[in-house]
């Protein structure tokens, strides 16, 4: 370790990234004071509590999957693959990060919505989606898609294209070099984009509440239960806060290893 | 007509790359010259890896690139073997799986091209490492688990960029040696980029010298290592190349003051003579050399038994000296001396055409 | 229903986001400003309330803050700086009266009880209430935590209707979103929002629903830096010409 090798860090740095540590700290310690620890086990043994939990846990596991099914080619065309547009499918698929989620919600009614340009159609078929856990998964999944794209297509760029080469000049054709060797190199990213995904899809509240609805079992994840316990009992929303904390800090112990330990190195 | 033929123009800056090249079965080309003379993308452009805006790649009466060509073969239909100076080992691939890369790529079952890459690591000396991932491996052995996965796929054409660079000199010495021997078991054609005078002596049987995207210089590995005809290959041969107009046995330097030669000549010359050739001496010398000058030490390093001596002066100039004499006259950087080799130790030959004016060929024909 | 606590209130309203304006009590020129927190419910009448306040009053300037009534009720009691609060119910605003937030009385002003919104043309062909037991009758209504909610749920028990609602929507405003983009066949909402959605919707009418309306009460803030001018908001609204707007815009009188 060069641990403060090159002189005293002066605090005009110091302040700011204490500051910056408390303004994140703070707000979550308070949180875990105000918890209602006496009745936290029987809150969060509620049934409406463990469905929202459950729901959360499968439609963000079924967006994670979706985004790796449809990401991982989308980010790897745009790392790997030169076409007209690329800089603008890049950008285009990069814009739900910074759209309002209920302006995302709101889209997607538009587009899966009973008389949107998809859901109308679909509905002939006998297919609605809004106020399903389909709706869920798809709001999930277009929010979470674009962290996963950015982050893999970041991890492929950031592996070697010799490798690709090499593997070219072995003989591989381009399907086997994807597969045998560019996503095993970029396995650590992917996975980290992966989970990115996953805790993205967790926190999702505008686009799902605005898009899927909220009704308990079917499309009232955790978010939404916090949400509508605010209105009336706030305790019972720190408790279900709490359990997100806690989903977050597993979340952040598994991708640990990569960040925190890569910056080690 | 040769295996190869390959007419190899690929638009780059600063200089667009122009190098025609023929080979024959067997053939080791070793390709030198100084950073950016184009070497590495020769061999990428005949591996398919740099699209060339014209020019021909012919392999075996077959266009590879260029006219003849529907378009351009992709490097898994060349049949090529390559081997990169960082061995690019794939890193998530045991030394076996690394070999057996190639043949599984091309259509071998799992089982045979696991077979063909143990044998091919087998005859690289590492196969007890077979189950070993390329981080747990050194340089000499990652390098020779490289050269047998390049091998293990029956390449027509090996392509090794700088192998040997990045390791340990005891270790590139001894893999050198085996290379040569497996370029000359190998039957095809070799080439062979570097930056080092042995592998080209040792390891080659054509020499093509590079210069800012130009043939410079064509020729055995004899010829160029006595003839250099640039002052890289110079260097590299480790000769004093001086340049100059040669009238009888005198020659009068670019670089100012005349040399004396034993051979006439007349017209644009190289005279070169070898390190070991020059003597060094604090006071100017009045005995027989009547070829010297004044000089400045600009570096002192041991080579070999002897301490190589680079000084800067009127021309610059390499001496090799006994530690002894090095001791003796006090030679550090900064060290005035005087440089003296005799007429008899002077080697002239021709000047050819500078490479800017046009482009050389190599033909082995 | 769980009883909404004052401290919990105050974490309720740091967590929502702040209204603008309402942390100024007096503009920097010479203007005075009468900060009005109100129930969003309460969007257009007070609107054009506050545009006849302010021609009859020179020189003062309405800032109307509108949200749901227990976040605006957790805000007062954490001492925002408001002049007037007027709450969808009288919870709430007993909330802020037992912290002692509220000056007075609170007075109720106006009523609302609950309608069925279609979509325009009725694309589901909801006749009446008991419609919303048909299977193929996709219907929308506020969750019980908000006041719309309990209201919505009530009326659903009087009426024997046993269906669920698809989804539960935290607020009035969402179930007429769902109503208007056709994405619910049905929805329970004020009377007053129907009015206000206009064309996009059409309005049913939900059996008993005058014998259980929710009271809207107002009164000024104790922290009030123009306690007269609030005291005249006050009037405005309980007034003849308050009424007449809030009549229009599909309020109920004070007593059903």
């Amino acid at each position: 370790m060069s641990r403060n090798r090159l002189g005293r860090p002066p605090a005009y740095l110091l302040l700011p990234a204490g500051l910056a540590v408390a303004l994140l700290l703070v707000p979550l310690a308070s949180l875990v004071a105000r918890a209602p620890f006496g009745s936290l086990l029987e809150r969060l043994a509620a049934p409406e509590v463990l469905d929202a939990l459950w729901l959360s846990l499968w439609t963000a596991t079924a967006a994670m999957l979706a985004s790796l099914v449809l990401g991982l080619p989308l980010a790897w065309l745009l790392a790997r693959v030169e076409f007209p547009g690329r800089s603008l499918v890049r950008t285009l698929v990069t814009v739900p990060l910074v759209l309002p989620p209920v302006v995302a919600g709101v889209a997607l009614l538009t587009a899966f919505g009973r008389t949107g340009v998809v859901g109308a159609p679909l509905r002939e078929l006998g297919v609605t989606i809004p106020f399903t856990s389909t709706a869920v998964v798809i709001a999930h999944t277009f929010v979470a898609l674009p962290f996963f794209v950015i982050s893999v297509e970041g991890a492929l760029r950031a592996t070697s294209q010799d490798y690709d080469e090499v593997a070219a000049v072995l003989g591989a054709r381009r399907g086997a070099i994807f597969r045998r060797v560019t996503v095993p190199l970029a396995a650590p990213g992917i996975a980290a984009g992966l989970v990115l995904g996953w805790a993205r899809s967790l926190g999702e509240f505008g686009a799902t509440i605005t898009f899927a609805g909220n009704y308990p079992g079917v499309t009232q994840t955790m978010p939404l239960a916090v949400y509508t316990l605010l209105q009336e009992d706030l305790e019972a929303a720190v408790a279900l806060s709490l359990v997100m904390l806690l989903v977050s800090v597993v979340v952040l112990a598994l991708l640990r290893e990569r960040w925190f330990g890569q910056a080690a190195r | 007509m040769s295996l190869l033929e390959a007419r190899v123009r690929v638009r780059r800056s600063p200089q667009s790359l122009e190098v025609d090249l023929d080979a024959d079965p067997g053939d080791v080309i070793a390709v030198i010259g100084p950073n950016g003379a184009g070497k590495s993308t020769l061999l990428r452009a005949l591996a398919g890896l740099e699209p060339m805006h014209q020019g021909t790649v012919r392999y075996d009466g077959r266009a590879w690139d260029g006219p003849g060509a529907a378009r351009p073969l992709t490097p898994q239909e060349r049949g090529i073997g390559m081997v990169f100076q960082q061995h690019l080992l794939f890193p998530h691939l045991t030394a076996l799986g690394n070999v057996a890369f190639g043949p599984r790529s091309r259509g071998a079952r799992r089982r045979e091209s696991e077979e063909r890459a143990r044998r091919w690591l087998t005859r690289l000396g590492v196969e007890d490492l077979a189950d070993r991932r390329p981080r747990e491996l050194s340089g000499g052995q990652a390098q020779r688990v490289a050269i047998a996965r390049a091998l293990a796929t029956d390449p027509a054409l090996l392509l090794l960029d700088e192998p040997l660079a990045a390791l340990d000199v005891g270790v590139a010495m001894a893999l050198r040696l085996e290379l040569a021997r497996h370029l000359a078991d190998f039957g095809g054609i070799g080439v062979l980029v570097t930056h080092d005078a042995l592998d080209t002596l040792t390891v080659a049987n054509r020499v093509v010298v590079l210069d800012q995207g130009r043939v410079a210089q064509v020729g055995t590995p004899d010829e160029v290592a006595q003839r250099p005809q640039t002052e890289h290959v110079a260097r590299l041969m480790g000769l004093n190349v001086l340049r100059g107009q040669g009238s009888g046995t005198a020659v009068a330097l670019d670089s100012g003051g005349t040399l004396v030669t034993t051979t006439p000549f007349e017209g644009r010359v190289n005279a070169c003579f070898s390190p070991a050739a020059v003597t060094l001496t604090l006071a100017e010398p009045t005995g027989s050399a009547r070829n010297r000058w004044p000089g400045t030490v600009t570096s002192v390093v041991p080579h070999g038994a002897a301490v190589r001596v680079h000084l800067a002066g009127p021309a610059p100039l390499i001496a090799d000296v006994t530690p002894g004499a090095a001791a003796e006259l006090g030679l550090a950087p900064g060290r005035s001396v005087w440089a003296a080799v005799k007429a008899t130790e002077v080697g002239v030959y021709g000047i050819a055409a500078p490479p800017a004016q046009a482009p050389l060929r190599s033909r082995y024909v | 229903m769980r009883p909404l606590r004052a401290g919990a209130a105050a974490l309720a309203a740091a967590l929502t986001l702040t209204l603008a304006g309402c942390g100024v009590g007096a503009s920097g020129d010479d203007r005075t400003r009468l900060t009005v927190l109100a129930a969003a419910s309460l969007t257009e009448p007070f609107d054009e309330l506050a545009q006849e306040f302010e021609a009859s009053h020179d020189g003062v300037d309405v800032v109307l803050g509108y949200d749901s009534s227990s976040t605006l009720a957790a805000q007062v009691v954490e001492g925002a700086p408001a002049d007037v609060l007027a709450t969808a119910d009288a919870r709430t605003m007993r909330i802020a009266e037992e912290a002692g937030a509220t000056r007075g009385e609170p007075a109720t002003f106006a009523t609302n009880s609950l309608v069925v919104v279609v979509p325009a043309g009725n694309p589901a062909d909801v006749d009446s209430f008991a419609d919303l037991q048909r299977d193929d009758v996709t219907y929308v209504a506020c969750a019980e935590s908000a006041p719309c909610g309990t209201l919505a749920r009530d009326l659903l028990d009087r009426n024997r209707v046993t269906a669920r609602p698809r989804s539960l929507e935290v607020d009035v405003k969402a179930v007429l979103t769902k109503v208007e983009l056709d994405e619910a066949d049905a929805g329970l909402v004020y009377a007053s929002d129907a009015v206000a959605a206009g064309d996009t919707v059409e309005t049913l009418p939900v059996p008993h629903a005058s014998e259980a309306p929710n009271s809207y009460l107002v009164a000024p803030v104790q922290q009030s830096a123009e306690p007269d001018l609030a005291a005249e908001w006050v009037e405005l609204v309980l007034s003849d010409r308050g009424r007449q707007v809030l009549d229009d815009a599909g309020f109920g009188g004070p007593t059903p």
